[in-house]
């Protein structure tokens, strides 16, 4: 129906554009509330949650205990509920879906449903209802090779699914952690610092189970679900493994001081959930007598404590690439990550540096004085003044890489090592050569020391 | 009297306590990095001293990359593979290019021993910078800021001085468009890029600086000296004076992108 047609019927329509992205965000936020429940949720995007609760009713009392959990906490954040449970993900998914009648038990209630919870293509279903099969029971009835013959490969796959004859696996969106630790409370936790001090002993929990399997932890998450139903996750990494828990904690601390909106418990945190996705091997350690462990343990300690503060990629070590094409040189990595190091191109003794100190990235437009075709530059301006070459070496020539690129578009550069009249050096390049191009233009590409 | 004596011992033992510690210049130096140009280092007693604060100005931004490698060859010439951290904004990288490994291997460097941090403001860049002074164990810190930075006023300048000599980091201050202010720095610089020494064909040489020591604790300032870098030696030397080159007495003024950029 059109909007127009809409509100001539109705006249005091509320209007809210459609934007996918901020469901899914929901969807995603709702999913990691759902987390309380069982560890194995999947989406089922666009509207969608599929919760598979194998060996996690008996902490709500049984089935409907969980479902009235569920839904208590649902409708109390404005979401309209439709749920089923069926003996696989895709049975239940298409019970919540299409279910119109009440059955006695789950076998029937699939056999009743209609044949468009299939899901198959609009032809197929449109077959499907030709010949004079509404619902899967009838469906199922026939042989299934006929059912492939007739209305494809699909249709018959889909249906063994429902039924629970193929496997219809989940792809959950968390995958459970190999270590986790969680406290439930009776009582809503409204109070920051109480939660910090759970969390600490959470840490010293997680901290022992590492310590029992000779690991430690590179990636700590702690998740405080709050009793409105959404859940809010802070993770801290670390550049080594580590089970100092007061290291941990001073991370923690650093990641919500920072964070730009504050971690809110609103009415309480009915449940806190620490979990160690990443472990790596760590063996018991004995400090060396001269104290060099000591300081690069602190330089460590410094990378983790930066890195948690501003961001991983604020902190960043360099790593060679082995291309001649300036700007692609070098990579800077994340150090929280350790990039192994790599090895630079040595210089060649007696030269001076043909690389530049600083690079500009993009480079930037100069307007230049030279001679056409392929001279030196005279004269250039840049960011508004101008400067005489009194100096320079060059070209250099680097082309593009013809080998990576097929349709081999890429300018050939001619660099220049120029110094001006004040004694600055500057890497100047043409782009292009006069054959290339009818009017190449020259960048600034760096500064030299 | 009573009631007014108490306060007062109280003081006495806080000013005996603030003695005992001193200033930042109370102590001598751990050691110095060294340029390893012998009259320079000489001059200073042995370098720039190890856990106290040097100020690098380049008073016209586009002499920032001068005072830049200045400042990294000479952490970068200590031995060993401790890291040497640089700290600087994220908008550095569009207004002063970005630091570019490649080019610090061409001057002789380790690229492997830099640690870049690049936080979002200079007040996060301050944050850091008092984070990385208090861990031993680093070469040097850079930190590179641009124009006046008000938020580094005595307080933090002196903040960061006795965190790095807790510490016994050395702290460069790099200060690229930016005139000189008051600081409890060990020493302040002025950096300009000098003339090269030509090499055969009109070519530019080896990076050539101009440095004037504007400020220092240990004894008279004024002084001025040219050097230039010898990568395979890994020191400085003295440049070559042409008769091709500027007089040192020729002071630069302020170019228009400076005015601009300030």
């Amino acid at each position: 129906m059109p909007l127009a047609d809409a509100r001539a019927q109705v006249p005091d329509l509320a209007i809210v554009p459609h934007d996918p992205v901020l469901d899914q965000n929901w969807l995603d936020r709702l999913a990691q509330g759902c987390a309380r429940y069982t560890p194995l949720v999947a989406l089922d995007s666009p509207d969608g949650l599929i919760l598979d609760i194998t060996g996690c009713t008996h902490l709500f009392d049984g089935e409907a205990g969980l479902i009235d959990d569920i839904d208590r906490r649902l409708t109390r954040l404005g979401m309209t509920l439709r749920h089923a449970l069926g003996p696989t993900a895709d049975a239940a998914r298409a019970l919540a879906r299409y279910q119109t009648r009440p059955a006695p038990d789950e076998a029937t209630a699939i056999r009743r449903l209609p044949v468009t919870a299939l899901e198959l293509e609009a032809e197929a279903a449109t077959a499907l209802v030709r010949a004079g099969l509404k619902t899967i029971g009838d469906l199922a009835a026939r042989p299934m090779a006929n059912i492939a013959a007739r209305f494809g490969a699909d249709a018959a796959t889909a249906l063994r699914r429902l039924l629970g004859d193929a496997p219809s696996p989940l792809d959950p969106r968390i995958t459970p952690p190999p270590i986790a630790t969680e406290r439930r409370f009776a009582e809503p936790v409204a109070s920051m610092p109480h939660a910090t001090r759970i969390l600490t002993e959470l840490v010293g929990e997680a901290i022992a189970a590492l310590t029992e399997r000779g690991k430690g932890g590179r990636h700590f998450r702690a998740t405080f679900f709050r009793s409105d139903g959404l859940a809010r996750s802070i993770a801290v990494e670390t550049g080594h493994p580590t089970r100092d828990s007061s290291l941990v904690m001073r991370l923690f601390a650093e990641r919500m001081d920072g964070l730009r909106d504050p971690l809110d418990p609103g009415f309480g945190f009915d449940m806190m959930r620490l979990a160690v996705p990443r472990l790596e091997a760590l063996a018991a350690t004995q400090l060396k007598l001269e104290g060099g462990e000591v300081r690069a343990a602190a330089m460590t300690e410094l990378v983790d404590r930066l890195a948690t503060r501003i961001g991983r990629g604020g902190v960043r070590k360099f790593a060679a690439v082995d291309t001649h094409i300036p700007e692609q040189a070098q990579l800077a990595l994340p150090a929280i990550d350790a990039p192994p190091p790599t090895s630079w191109p040595a210089p060649e003794p007696g030269e001076p540096p043909l690389r530049p100190f600083y690079l500009f990235d993009p480079p930037q437009v100069i307007e230049v004085i030279a001679e056409v075709p392929d001279g030196p530059p005279h004269r250039f301006r840049w960011r508004r003044a101008t400067h005489a070459i009194r100096r320079y070496e060059g070209p250099e020539r680097i082309a593009s890489e013809w080998w990576r690129r097929k349709d081999n578009t890429g300018l050939t550069r001619d660099y220049y090592r120029v110094e001006d009249n004040r004694g600055r050096r500057y890497w100047l390049f043409r782009h292009g050569l006069y054959d290339e191009k009818p009017d190449p233009r020259w960048y600034i590409h760096g500064l030299f020391a | 009297m009573r009631e007014s004596s108490q306060p007062l011992a109280g003081l006495r033992q806080r000013i005996a306590r603030l003695a005992a510690t001193g200033g930042p210049e109370s102590r001598p130096a751990e050691g110095w990095l060294a340029t390893g140009h012998d009259a320079f280092d000489s001059a200073l007693g042995g370098g720039l001293a190890v856990g106290r604060t040097h100020e690098f100005f380049a008073a016209d931004a586009l002499d920032g990359a001068s005072a830049a490698a200045f400042a990294a060859l000479v952490a970068l010439r200590t031995p060993g593979k401790v890291p040497l951290l640089w700290l600087r904004t994220v908008d550095a990288g569009r207004r002063t290019g970005h630091i570019y490994a490649p080019g610090i291997a061409e001057l002789g460097g380790d690229p492997g021993r830099l640690l870049l941090i690049e936080t979002a403001d200079p007040k996060m860049l301050l944050a850091c910078a008092n984070d990385a002074v208090r861990c031993a164990g680093s070469a040097a810190v850079i930190v590179e800021s641009w124009g006046k930075f008000p938020l580094l006023d005595l307080t933090a300048g002196r903040r960061l001085t006795l965190g790095a000599r807790d510490a016994g980091t050395t702290l460069l201050m790099l200060r690229l468009n930016a005139a000189p202010t008051p600081s409890v720095a060990d020493t302040r610089w002025s950096i300009v890029a000098a003339t090269s020494r030509e090499l055969g064909a009109d070519a530019p040489g080896a990076p050539a600086f101009d440095l004037e020591l504007l400020r220092w604790r240990g004894g008279p300032a004024g002084t001025r000296w040219r050097l230039d870098w010898d990568k395979d030696e890994q020191a400085f030397r003295d440049a070559a004076l042409s008769g091709a080159v500027l007089p040192l007495a020729a002071r630069r003024t302020v170019h228009p992108l400076g005015a601009e950029a300030a």
